[in-house]
């Protein structure tokens, strides 16, 4: 019956598509050499939609009250270094604020604990995809920027750390947020190691890998920097 | 041959052989519709788009194994048709692969909301990226295709009328009801219908209302903080990543159904969808 045939040629169109398809999927691909350019392509076109389009510089992310809160022992906390990375003379710890900006910068703990001071309680998303909820108090990283006064030329920031060469760029309207911190509290406490004592960068607009903690400095550059995952393959952007 | 024809009876000597008219199949629209339902399925072929003119004008021919040939699908439908059957395969496998980073839905430190898979990763083949980032970058890399493959397809659904063949209204539930029936065996004649029945009227309707709310909840998720209205709407992020999740199971189901019935019920319909054409069963359309 000529009904047969076709459907019998049909079948073998199907797979000529669906072969290629599912070989992908059964090999736990990430795009191969060939395919993983246009994927890091497509996740920087993600990445310039999320800045320019979806990221709005007034709007703020909800926040909770306290009692909605993540009972402290359940809140995740990474790091690279094991144990954790912790100074040795935490007296002479400072942050680093330089690159391109007019008036470069060593900051004590002090000065930024001296600083205008924002606490709220806010939900901290993984990029694994869980949440958590906790309060955090810090100076806002805008009168950072207004006191260091970066440069036309100054496009990016890139945060670096002690714990083993983390870091993290980031773009200048996320930097720029009210709800962008340096961030010295945790839950009306100081600042555990765990969380990334002394000082670590927080924002309910960023998932949690481009929150450096451990800060020692910040750089402004002109071209965009990396990142500990970044570099691997995650999203640069990484906002919410 | 037809199953009523005697086996071995010869036709009488002295008329000719008379082409044998087939019997109508008991599955096809019966010869008495109620008028208004054959009405309405008119008004639907009526405004459908005007099919591209066939090559040949389709002539229905009553003898048996000779359906008339018919052009079902436009060329907009066929591509966004396949394009999706591979793209949604891509958004779920890379979906599986980034679900095992974290494999609970809820809050941490509260009472994880009931899941099957709550702890258990998917098995290798299924997954598509190797670990999160490479799962994350297929998965938002394939959603933009997947995104305008489906706007294109409903543009032309709208502007070109075909939606009225394909949305479920509430009048096509006593017809869904009726063609329930029919599959149960409870009904003896196939109900008429226009290009599709009231059932596949819904399932239709159903997987592009499940299209669009998949989309959403992708959308709450990925941007909870910039899209906090959205994701509001969903009940919050935790429920609106456990909503995209489900969403992928209502996703495999439908396709199980969809091409099980394909094949069982109308084999036909596979090539309608590949070339356009159709010489199948329900030639009631356009």
């Amino acid at each position: 019956m000529t009904e047969r045939r076709l459907s019998r040629r049909d079948l073998f169109r199907l797979g000529l598509v669906a072969g290629p398809a599912s070989l992908a999927v059964a090999c736990g691909w990430d795009g191969g050499p060939t395919l993983r350019p246009t994927l890091r392509a497509a996740s920087l076109l993600n990445d310039w939609v999320g800045e320019k389009v979806l990221l709005r510089p007034g709007h703020l992310a909800p926040t909770y009250p306290r009692r909605a809160r993540t009972p402290e022992g359940a809140f995740p906390a990474y790091s690279i270094s094991r144990p954790l990375p912790t100074l040795e003379d935490p007296d002479e710890w400072t942050l680093e604020v330089g690159g391109l900006v007019k008036t470069p910068m060593s900051l004590t703990l002090e000065m930024i604990q001296a600083l205008p001071r924002l606490t709220y309680t806010v939900k901290h998303h993984c990029v694994e995809g869980w949440t958590a909820i906790a309060t955090w108090t810090g100076a806002p990283l805008s009168a950072v920027l207004a006191m260091v006064e970066p440069t036309a030329a100054a496009r990016y920031l890139r945060f670096d750390s002690f714990d083993r060469g983390y870091s993290n760029g980031w773009d200048m309207a996320s930097a720029h947020h009210p709800q962008t911190i340096l961030a010295y509290a945790w839950n009306d406490r100081p600042l555990t190691p765990a969380h990334g004592a002394p000082l670590r960068l927080y924002s309910p607009l960023k998932l949690g890998y481009k929150l450096t903690k451990f800060l020692t400095g910040i750089t402004f550059t002109a071209e965009r920097p990396g990142g500990y995952w970044e570099d691997q393959g995650y999203p640069w952007l990484g906002g919410v | 041959m037809s199953d009523d024809s005697p086996p071995v009876a010869p036709p009488p000597a002295a008329s000719p052989p008379e082409p044998r008219l087939a019997e109508p199949p008991a599955d096809l629209p019966s010869d008495d519709p109620p008028a208004a339902a054959l009405a309405e399925a008119a008004e639907e072929i009526a405004t459908a788009a005007p099919a591209p003119a066939p090559k040949h004008a389709p002539e229905p021919e009553p003898v048996a194994g000779k359906r008339p040939l018919v052009h079902r699908h436009h060329w907009i439908v066929r591509l966004a048709h396949w394009a999706n059957a591979v793209l949604l395969a891509g958004m779920i496998a890379s979906g599986l692969q980034i679900y095992g980073a974290f494999t609970h839905f809820g809050p941490r430190g509260r009472t994880y909301f009931p899941n099957p898979f709550d702890g258990k990763s998917f098995p290798h083949w299924s997954r598509l990226g190797g670990w999160l980032a490479g799962g994350l970058n297929w998965h938002f890399a394939l959603a933009w295709p997947f995104v305008v493959t489906g706007l294109v397809y409903l543009l032309y659904m709208f502007f070109s009328g075909e939606w009225r063949t394909l949305l479920f209204r509430p009048r096509d539930v006593p017809r869904a009801w009726q063609m329930q029936l029919y599959y149960l065996k409870l009904r003896k004649e196939h109900p008429p219908q226009g290009k599709h029945n009231a059932l596949q009227k819904g399932a239709y309707s159903f997987i592009l209302v499940l299209g669009v709310l998949s989309v959403a909840s992708g959308f709450a998720i990925y941007k909870p903080a910039q899209l906090s209205w959205l994701t509001a709407l969903f009940g919050g992020y935790e429920l609106a990543r456990y909503w995209h999740f489900w969403a992928v199971f209502l996703f495999l189901a439908f396709t199980l159904v969809h091409v099980s019935l394909v094949l069982l019920v109308d084999p036909a319909s596979l090539r309608a969808m590949i070339t356009g054409w159709y010489r199948g069963r329900f030639p009631s359309h356009d």
